[in-house]
């Protein structure tokens, strides 16, 4: 469809939605209303279960099953971004020149708030159930403070430091040990992810159950699925196709400057 | 205006989805994703929200009370926002992939199925 017969059809219905919202809207419950019936029944389970976080009450204990299917999620997207950008039969890999460098004060930088952004992410992860923060979270800072080294150095110094191998077997153990730690509950207790751990007392480390040990888990897989997905995204950066040869300008008009980044040798493998 | 937070969500959506009618590019139609989806955060939080109550996180200084915002709905915002991020990285991937066989990035050049 052409552009135009696009905006033909799109302009009538959005402004036919537009109205249906507004009108929906308007027999809401008033923004910033005192009547929120979830909450009322969210806040004393959490309270049951000594979980001072109730939105990681909410996600980990009382939906834990919608977490799980969450993380299946994720480790879907991974698997399928990975067979997304698999290297074909007639790709090689690619040694990238040796272009431009890294300001220093980058690299200084990144190499400063490396260490911290870890300890940062390990500390969101395991106070996932004290305070802001859990295992999503605490994933995503994990995996960005590991590619702090490739803003700040090399990508052949990313590579030492993140073995695939390793954060694939983590992605799939922490996706794994969910289930396994749910159908534990099924023995001990009564039902799937039942918190049958003891609940410890408010507000500190050892506490709300199982919360802080899915918390844990669901931060193995978020920072190794995320770091697994980046590496699929670097390496197909690093592949070519034969037949792309010709306009690879086009290709590298992508790569980041000002780095020098190394070949290696995964997209070598499939061939 | 009680419902205005509410019309920034469906104004979040409609913008997000003119983005993905006018777009040359299928990275930008990715973006434009994104913000649609980023009109369910919206609408999901101003759900939630009570005037003057706080964060649903306690501790030493705040004991247990029902005079905070709705943690059910934060806890859907995040599901959300994990969906979203999934469905962005493999969707980057799917424009990869159609940019190596097709050699464009542009919708409107892809005219035919090809295996």
């Amino acid at each position: 469809m052409s552009e135009r017969g696009r905006l033909a059809v799109y302009l009538p219905a959005a402004l036919a939605l537009a109205a249906l919202l507004v009108l929906a809207f308007l027999r809401m419950p008033g923004f910033g209303g005192t009547v929120h019936l979830y909450r009322d029944l969210a806040v004393p389970a959490a309270v049951r279960h000594v979980t001072a976080n109730v939105v990681s009450a909410v996600n980990f204990d009382q939906r834990a099953l919608d977490t799980l299917g969450e993380e299946s999620i994720l480790l879907g997207s991974v698997v399928g971004a990975a067979a997304l950008l698999r290297p074909a039969q007639r790709e090689s890999e690619r040694r990238p020149r040796r272009t431009g460098r890294t300001l220093e004060s980058t690299g200084l930088l990144g190499y400063l708030l490396l260490p911290v952004t870890l300890i940062v992410g390990f500390d969101v992860v395991a106070h996932g159930h004290l305070t802001p923060g859990g295992g999503f979270q605490g994933g995503v800072v994990l995996a960005t403070g590991i590619h702090l080294l490739y803003l700040a150095g090399s990508y052949r110094a990313l590579e030492r430091l993140r073995p695939v191998e390793v954060f694939d077997a983590g992605e799939a153990l922490g996706a794994g040990m969910f289930t396994v730690l749910g159908l534990i509950g099924v023995l001990a207790g009564t039902a799937f992810l039942q918190n049958f751990l003891p609940m410890g007392s408010f507000g500190s480390l050892f506490s709300a159950g199982t919360v802080p040990v899915l918390n844990a888990l669901v931060g193995v897989e978020v920072a190794c699925g995320a770091v697994v997905l980046l590496t699929h995204f670097f390496t197909e950066d690093l592949t070519v196709s034969v037949a792309g040869r010709e306009d690879g300008g086009d290709r590298d008009r992508g790569d980041r400057d000002g780095n020098d980044r190394d070949g290696n040798d995964q997209g070598g493998e499939e061939e | 205006m009680s419902i205005y937070p509410y019309c920034v969500a469906a104004w979040l959506m409609l913008a997000g989805a003119y983005g993905i009618v006018r777009s040359r590019n299928m990275v930008h139609a990715v973006v434009c994703l994104s913000v649609c989806q980023s009109g369910t955060y919206v609408l999901l939080l101003a759900v939630g929200y009570q005037r003057g109550a706080t964060a649903p996180v306690f501790g030493s200084t705040t004991t247990p009370n029902r005079n905070v915002v709705d943690p059910v709905v934060q806890a859907m915002t995040l599901t959300d926002i994990v969906v979203s991020a999934t469905v962005t990285a493999l969707l980057l991937a799917l424009a990869i992939q159609v940019n190596k066989r097709q050699r464009t990035v542009d919708p409107n050049e892809l005219v035919a199925l090809k295996g």
